[in-house]
Order: C-alpha cells, then structure tokens, then sequence
C-alpha cells in the first residue's frame, strides 16, 4: 500500500476544503470500498480525509413528508428505519440485499452510491482498464463479461483500444432504489452547495470513464432526500444474482408504481447490474404509463427498453442471458407490485 | 506488519522504502477487550493487522483480507464489522471486542457455548468471526432490524421471526466457513438466542 497522510478535520466545510487543495485527496466514509481499493492499488492517494464522524448519522423528516437522510447513516440503520420500511421498501429492499450485516453496519448513505464497479479488470492492476488508468483501453471487450454492461454501451462491438471503452457495471444495489425514488443529492463543494437529482448523479462512459459521477473534486454528498410518494404507491426490488446471498446483482429491478381503475397511474422503474449507471428505464416507464395493468402491457414495456441492448460476447459466454433474465425480473417484480392485474 | 505485502502494481519487492513524512503516522487510543491501549500506527495499518500484529490478538482471522469472508470479524463499538476493511487511525477512541475478549478469563459467552454444544465448527479457522458475527446478530434482532429474507418489512421483528433458519443463513452469511460447519452454526445460533432449534 502507497503510504498516504490521513486527516480528520473539524468540520465538513474544513474536509471540503481540505480534499479540494490536495489534487490527489479523498474523502473516507465506511471505506468498505476504498480500503480495498488501497490494498489492490486501485487507489493511491496522497491525502485521505475521514468524513465518517463529520456528516450527519440522523434521518430526519422533511417538511414536505419526505425523508432526509445524512451522508453518514450507515446501510443497516438505514433499513431498518421504520418510516423507510414503511414508506420506501423499494429502498429497504435493496438495501437488505446488499453485501452483508458486517458491511452494512459500516457502509454510509454517502458512500455507497459512490462505490466503484466491481468489474475484475478495474480490480487488477495488472490489466488495462480505462477507467482505472484512462487510455490504457478496456480488458473486458471479449473477456468477462458476465457481470457487464447491456445498456448504455455502443451499438456496435466496443474497440477494446480506443480510449473511452468502459462496459463496467454501477454495482450498488441502494443506488437502483434512489434512482427509481427520484432521490436528490444534497452536495457541499468548494463552491458551495447544491442539489443533483440522484438520476444525474452517476454518469456514462461519454469520453471519460474514469468519471462515476457528475461530481467535481472536493464535492461530498451530506444528505440524500427522499420525495414523499403519492398515496397507494407500492414500490419493491428484485435482484437476481449467482448465490442466494452476499453476491452482486446480475440483474435488478427497482419499480415504484400506482394503479387506479386498472390502468398504470404511476410508475418509476431502475434497473441495476446493466449500465454504468444505475439505469432508470424511462422508455418503459413511458410505454406502461396509462396503459392496463396487465403482464402483456409489462412485457411489451421491457422489449420497448431492451431494443436499443447490446449484450457484449465474452469468453464466459457473453452476457446476452441479461435480455430474458430482465425481462422475466422486470414483469416478476411489476405483476407482484399489482396483484389486482 | 503487512503494509510491505499489499503495495501497489509497479512496485519491486526489494526497492529501498523512503524514508516517511511523519503525518504517515498517528497516535491513537483504543479499547481492546476491555482493555486501553495506546499506540502509534502508520496509516496504513488496519484494524486487523493492529490486532494481530501489533497487540498479539490473534483471535480475529485474515482469510481473504478483502472483506469477501468475515473471518476478521470483531465487535466495533458494539456492532459486528470487518477489521480487515478498517483504517487502524480512522477508529481512533474506538472500543472493540474479539472472540477473546466476549467472556471473562476461563468463562464461556452463550454463543460460544452454543458453538461447542452443537458441534458448529472443525478447524475452527472462521469460528471466531462467526462467533462475533453470531453476537452481533442476535443483537441486530433484539434491536429490530430486519433481514434480506423477513417477509414483512413493517412488522416487528422479534427473536421467534427473525431466527429461522432462513433467517439466520441470510443474516450470517457474511461468515465462510471452508469446512461446510454450516448445518451445526446455524443450529448454534438458533440456541444461543433462545431458540428451540
């Protein structure tokens, strides 16, 4: 491990202002992921600036019926909240199925969302890795591609070469939840602070995929706020993963959906274990709005999101079995959500 | 220490190490089974490395030291967590609690004897991160918190919920156990909480 100067300063604007000045710097949550990342080399920095007992660990009611919740709530008291239990299973839900109660208890609502993909080639230093080491290209265009990318990728077969390939995976499962909650991010940066709508937060490859998120040097998320829900909105997630638990998610589906008189009201869909981001599925959303709640209105708004898939070959086989298995999740997960369908 | 085994890619086994700014390392105050211990670590040490290492706890294991197995496994600041993925420094005031220190000398906590009462182990490798996991468990129940597999997240939940089997697979399942002690942990858990199992 690269030695490196830890800071734990008085306050948050101070940690801001700290990580801000040092180019090489990063803030330290739970550090589940970063600490990792140090071993493996992933991540070599000169600064760590420990932001755990400086955010606020409080859930707190907004005025508007909505949650705020502070950077630092860890995963599991954040599942285990009544009004989140009560209100947001959708979010409970992801949350219960990520990683385990030891990481859980550690793991923050701040970092999470800002985990980094679990894509092996990321992970070994070894390999080129776009993303890890920008213009080294991309090891995973006819490797492993199993736990990769089927959304937001090119429509044609990625130059493995070419410098802003990246078919990783966004793994949070808590980050497919927020998205589908239309969560907003309340952010402190050295310009001050603003408010990003979760689905903006997390990014595309575009020309860089070294970038995760939206967010510059020095910005750190202090609260996520949930919106309230309209009355008679149920919500769930769905994961499908390799072992009934402690893995990453294959696939997932968040959906938080209303129906009245038969027809789909209300819906809100994120997919989660296909795109470099958590992937909010607006054409289905706009395929099912107003349309009968029926599993063939279900099924015709999957193919309607799937058309533009391009599953990526791999010499694990590719991950073309990403088409059905979503399919079946997304339908599973909305005719559960509307038994009177 | 560990440090020199987990540098990064590029690095050559015998380079000269240089010489270290003092910010490097830090003096910190912890509370080890009960017991105040101060010290100074490179930043770079985890809680794991301090305890084995540096303190001669060796009851918390390194199994994978990627936080893919539990076997580290202790109790910080009274709940379960993997001290392989803890920054020594950023704990600093932290009290912690190993396999070693749940009981008092020559005394056995419920759990472990819940462990050697159903046969729950064979090497015994991963048994004190299960043991803490255990604990921890059975305290996240008494405090409430549902699992990936409680069926309604918005009832109570109570230790005649919370400790089927089931439930008890999908709450310790952050602990491997490479022997397969499975089939005897989950009953051990099931009894140390009171359980009929």
């Amino acid at each position: 491990m690269k030695p490196f100067a830890y800071a734990r300063p008085g306050s948050v604007a101070e940690a801001v202002r700290d990580v801000t000045a040092e180019p090489n710097a990063v803030f330290l949550a739970g550090g589940t992921n970063l600490v990792d990342h140090l071993k493996l080399g992933v991540a070599r920095p000169e600064l760590v600036v420990d932001v755990r007992t400086l955010t606020s660990r409080e859930v707190s009611d907004l005025p508007d019926g909505g949650i705020r919740v502070g950077a630092s709530v860890t995963n599991s008291e954040l599942a285990a909240d009544r009004r989140v239990r009560e209100r947001y299973p959708v979010l409970a839900q992801a949350l219960l199925s990520g990683a385990t109660g030891q990481l859980r208890n550690v793991a923050t609502t701040g970092g999470n969302p800002l985990q980094r993909t679990r894509c092996v080639y990321f992970q070994d230093v070894t390999t080129a890795c776009n993303k890890r080491e920008p213009g080294s290209g991309c090891s995973a265009v006819g490797g492993y591609t199993r736990y990769h990318a089927v959304l937001g990728v090119p429509a044609a077969l990625p130059d493995a070469t070419a410098p802003e390939t990246c078919t990783a995976t966004h793994p949070s499962d808590m980050a497919v939840a927020l998205a589908a909650l239309d969560a907003q991010v309340q952010v402190l940066g050295p310009a001050g602070a603003r408010t990003v709508p979760f689905v903006d937060l997390h990014r595309l490859p575009g020309d860089d995929p070294s970038r995760d998120t939206v967010l510059e040097h020095g910005e750190l998320i202090t609260a996520i706020d949930l919106p309230p829900l309209p009355a008679g909105v149920r919500s769930a997630y769905r994961k499908v993963r390799d072992r009934a638990s402690y893995a990453f998610a294959l696939v997932s589906v968040a959906a938080v959906v209303a129906v009245e008189d038969g027809q789909v009201a209300d819906v809100r869909i994120a997919l989660g274990g296909v795109a470099h981001k958590p992937w909010r599925a607006t054409r289905a959303e706009q395929a099912l709005s107003g349309r009968p709640a029926t599993v063939d209105s279900y099924r015709a708004a999957v193919a309607a999101e799937l058309a533009g898939a391009q599953p990526q070959p791999g010499i694990d086989g590719g991950n073309g079995f990403k088409i059905p298995l979503l399919t079946r999740a997304l339908v599973a997960t909305l005719r559960d959500l509307t038994p009177e369908a | 220490m560990s440090n020199s085994s987990t540098s990064g890619v590029g690095s050559v086994g015998a380079q000269p190490v240089p010489a270290r700014p003092s910010t490097m390392d830090a003096e910190i105050s912890l509370r080890v089974d009960g017991e105040v211990r101060r010290l100074t670590v490179d930043t770079r040490t985890t809680l794991l490395d301090l305890l084995r290492e540096r303190l001669g706890n060796t009851s918390p294991k390194k199994g994978c030291d990627h936080g893919q197995c539990g076997a580290c496994t202790v109790l910080l600041d009274g709940e379960r967590a993997l001290t392989c993925l803890a920054l020594a420094v950023a704990y600093d005031g932290a009290e912690i609690t190993t396999a070693d220190g749940l009981a008092p000398e020559g005394e056995l906590h419920p759990v472990q004897q819940a462990f050697l009462d159903r046969d729950a182990f064979q090497c015994g490798y991963c048994t004190p991160g299960q043991i803490c996991s255990a604990v921890g468990v059975l305290d996240e129940v008494g405090r409430g918190w549902p699992s990936h597999v409680t069926e309604d997240l918005t009832a109570d939940v109570s230790v005649d919920t919370a400790l089927t089997h089931d439930e008890v697979a999908e709450r310790m399942s952050g602990n491997l156990c490479r022997c397969a002690a499975y089939v005897n942990i989950v009953p051990a858990v099931q009894q140390a909480g009171g359980v009929q199992a």
